[in-house]
């Protein structure tokens, strides 16, 4: 009798096709060959349709984020590392430590097979230097034109420490806001391959995982009120969601805003405000003013958080808006992004 | 950033501002239009007001060239995208300008018209030279700054022998608009906008030069000051005109030295007067027919006009009737005076143009000014 031989899936050459998620050979041959092979760990090896893991005490935590992000490849991450930091900083904005990540891809017929390998060890790499595993998943392919590439959708689990009590709704009135880091760069870094708009730069996005940062500042501070990271509508978006949250308003002051000249440029000639454009390594910490020194001096000291900001305070007001003294001297209102800023970025 | 900080400098803004308060006469006002969004925008995002005495009132001018685009030129490009099946190509902020029945060209790309958002006439000319078989038709709107750019890319189709490149023309002419205010019965019979004088277009200067001002402040009395687009530009403006106000002079003054003379650009006015001519008139929002106040492609590039290739008719449509933009548009009210602002008009959701635009004198007040309303009230 002949030995059992498989053709290895061509990596090089090779397409997505619909038997990649029919469920027959192809597809295990894609999960093992690919997914497991990269993401490998002990969940994820017994091949269940679950992973089954021991919970430890404590509050847990649950985020999930859906990753359509276009282009798929940008200055300074993919797709792949994005989803998994993504997701990692959704769980630890609570405060928590992740412990577990899913991961769902949505293929779309065509998608060159050697496109899908770089993603998916992106995102191996990001999990594996972040410690948190990628113990279950789920592949589907849908037919040419009814996607676009690939979308990734993570879902986290963690677990918050004893006596952090993180939330969006915990701003009071004269609590400081801090800012980890430059704003804009991952929102600006995509837009400078936007189809009809590229643009030379230096700028990188600024995909991260903060896991790490937040746990320097739970130790530090355990009272952090709120943490949040200024994704999608940016550092404008956050502080108003916290601001609706906490029943306060917030003032922050320009000059105070960590803006690399790089972003600060290219906002200038696209006609778009920083303070609106996406983060995906950055993160706002709103805190007691008795606590701010402290948790600023333990940003910084992080390599993450080396440019934190003090850049303004909580304060009373009932309309719950968010104002901004400006670097000319001036105030103005700094609001929620009205319609469509940017392609889809995250 | 370089070239860019200097021009919104918190220290010098203190020091214009305290001549600015020195200059001014006690017990007089000051109204100034600034007839540009750019200018709104500046004031609004840069919070200029706070640094201006209260003497000193801004009104917001026309100059925004997606506010004044009138529905039934909207309802045209849709007509074209849906009815045509080309593709439009459209500057991005017209995209959510409210049209007839409560659509607009956002609304009428989700119902599947192919209309796409470009950031130059010339990307509408790169995406008519890949798709061949598709006609493509350019939205041309604005002012004398966008208008060259058209040109260009009708000359640039007219050498490649692009067959398939059309535009629907709607740029606009920025002194027939002032003379229109100038002209309006609120500033010259009943008064109900006392206008003392303007800050002059920034842009729109450089192209034009400041020569085409100095008409306005001699026939009408109104001192001009041509003035950049930066906060310190508009505040060294503001101290300019209350120096003209004071001594009774009416002359066109530049402040942006560093931008405009006196002819403008040379090269970009032979390229408007070699491809577009004069319209007999043409509907503004909030001003409505204004004579030659428009241009439209010459016969001999007619073979690229999209009114033309499609028969295009126009239809005056009125904006809802609780919508003040018009008025705004004038400067005969501003975005607090309509009962729609802030409530079913906003950013999100607007009813008239005024609200579209960030340069739009409603946006601008909704998205920077709002807080204020409650300290006033």
């Amino acid at each position: 009798m002949k030995k059992d031989y498989v053709r290895p899936v061509d990596f090089r050459n090779g397409r997505v096709d619909m038997s990649h998620g029919s469920g027959g050979r192809a597809m295990a041959q894609l999960i093992d060959e690919l997914f497991v092979a990269a993401f490998d760990n002990e969940w994820l090896r017994q091949l269940n349709d679950q992973a089954c893991f021991a919970v430890p005490g404590g509050r847990m935590v649950m985020a999930t984020d859906s990753h359509v992000v276009s282009p798929l490849f940008f200055p300074g991450g993919d797709i792949g590392c994005l989803a998994v930091h993504g997701t990692i900083n959704d769980v630890a904005m609570s405060g928590a430590r992740p412990l577990y990540l899913s991961a769902t891809f949505i293929l779309e017929e065509g998608f060159p097979l050697a496109d899908l390998k770089r993603i998916v060890e992106s995102m191996a790499a990001a999990a594996r230097d972040a410690r948190v595993p990628i113990v279950t998943g789920d592949t589907k392919v849908v037919e040419n034109g009814k996607g676009d590439g690939v979308f990734i959708t993570t879902t986290g689990l963690g677990v918050v420490p004893e006596g952090v009590e993180i939330s969006g709704d915990r701003a009071r009135r004269a609590d400081r806001v801090l800012v980890s880091g430059t704003l804009g760069d991952h929102g600006v870094a995509i837009m400078s391959f936007r189809e009809n708009l590229e643009f030379e730069t230096t700028i990188r996005s600024d995909t991260a995982a903060l896991h790490g940062l937040v746990a320097a500042m739970v130790a530090a501070v355990p009272g952090i009120r709120c943490l949040r990271d200024p994704t999608r509508g940016g550092l404008a978006a956050t502080l108003n969601e916290l601001a609706r949250a906490s029943g306060v308003g917030f003032r922050i002051r320009e000059q105070a805003l960590p803006v690399r000249p790089e972003v600060h440029a290219a906002c200038e000639f696209l006609g778009l405000d920083p303070l609106n454009v996406a983060n995906e390594g950055k993160l706002v910490a709103v805190c007691a003013p008795a606590d701010s020194a402290r948790l600023l001096a333990t940003m910084r000291a992080h390599p993450l958080g080396r440019d934190a900001a003090i850049v303004g305070e909580a304060i009373e007001d009932r309309q719950r808006f968010v104002q901004m003294e400006t670097g000319l001297g001036g105030s103005r209102m700094v609001d929620w992004l009205a319609g469509e800023q940017l392609p889809r970025i995250c | 950033m370089k070239f860019v900080d200097e021009f919104r400098d918190g220290g010098l803004a203190r020091v214009l501002a305290g001549k600015i308060e020195r200059a001014v006469e006690p017990g007089r006002r000051y109204n100034f239009m600034e007839f540009c969004g750019g200018h709104t925008h500046a004031i609004s995002r840069y919070g200029v007001t706070d640094l201006l005495p209260a003497s000193v009132n801004m009104v917001h001018g026309p100059g925004c060239p997606v506010c004044v685009l009138p529905i039934g030129r909207i309802d045209n490009a849709i007509a074209l995208a849906r009815d045509h099946g080309v593709i439009l190509c459209t500057y991005a902020d017209t995209m959510r300008v409210p049209a007839s029945e409560r659509s607009s060209l956002m609304k009428a790309k989700a119902a599947g018209a192919d209309i796409r958002m470009v950031y130059s006439a010339a990307d509408a000319l790169r995406i008519a030279r890949e798709h061949p078989a598709r006609e493509v038709v350019f939205f041309a709107i604005g002012f004398e700054t966008t208008t060259p750019p058209t040109a260009l890319a009708i000359l640039e189709a007219e050498r490649q022998e692009l067959a398939n490149f059309f535009v629907f023309c709607n740029h606009v002419l920025t002194p027939a608009a002032i003379a229109n205010i100038l002209e309006s019965p609120q500033v010259r019979d009943i008064g109900t906008v006392p206008l003392d004088g303007f800050v002059g277009p920034a842009h729109v200067s450089c192209v034009i030069g400041s020569a085409p001002y100095e008409y306005f402040a001699e026939e009408y009395a109104k001192p001009v000051v041509i003035a950049g687009f930066e906060p310190l530009d508009v505040m060294q403006a503001v101290l300019m005109l209350v120096r003209q106000v004071n001594e009774g002079r009416h002359e066109v003054e530049n402040e942006f030295a560093r931008a405009v003379t006196r002819d403008g650009n040379v090269k970009a006015k032979a390229l408007v007067a070699e491809v577009f001519e004069l319209r007999r008139a043409f509907e503004w929002r909030g001003l409505g027919e204004v004579p030659y106040s428009a241009l439209r492609i010459k016969a001999k590039y007619a073979r690229f006009d999209a009114e033309k290739r499609y028969g295009i008719v126009y239809r005056s449509v009125a904006d809802n009737k609780a919508c003040e933009c018009g008025a705004i548009l004038r400067g005969a009210k501003t975005p607090k005076d309509c009962k729609l602002f802030g409530t079913v008009c906003t950013p999100e959701t607007p009813m008239g143009s005024c609200m579209v635009s960030s340069e739009g004198a409603c946006a601008a007040w909704y998205t920077y000014g709002r807080f204020r309303d409650r300290e006033a009230a």
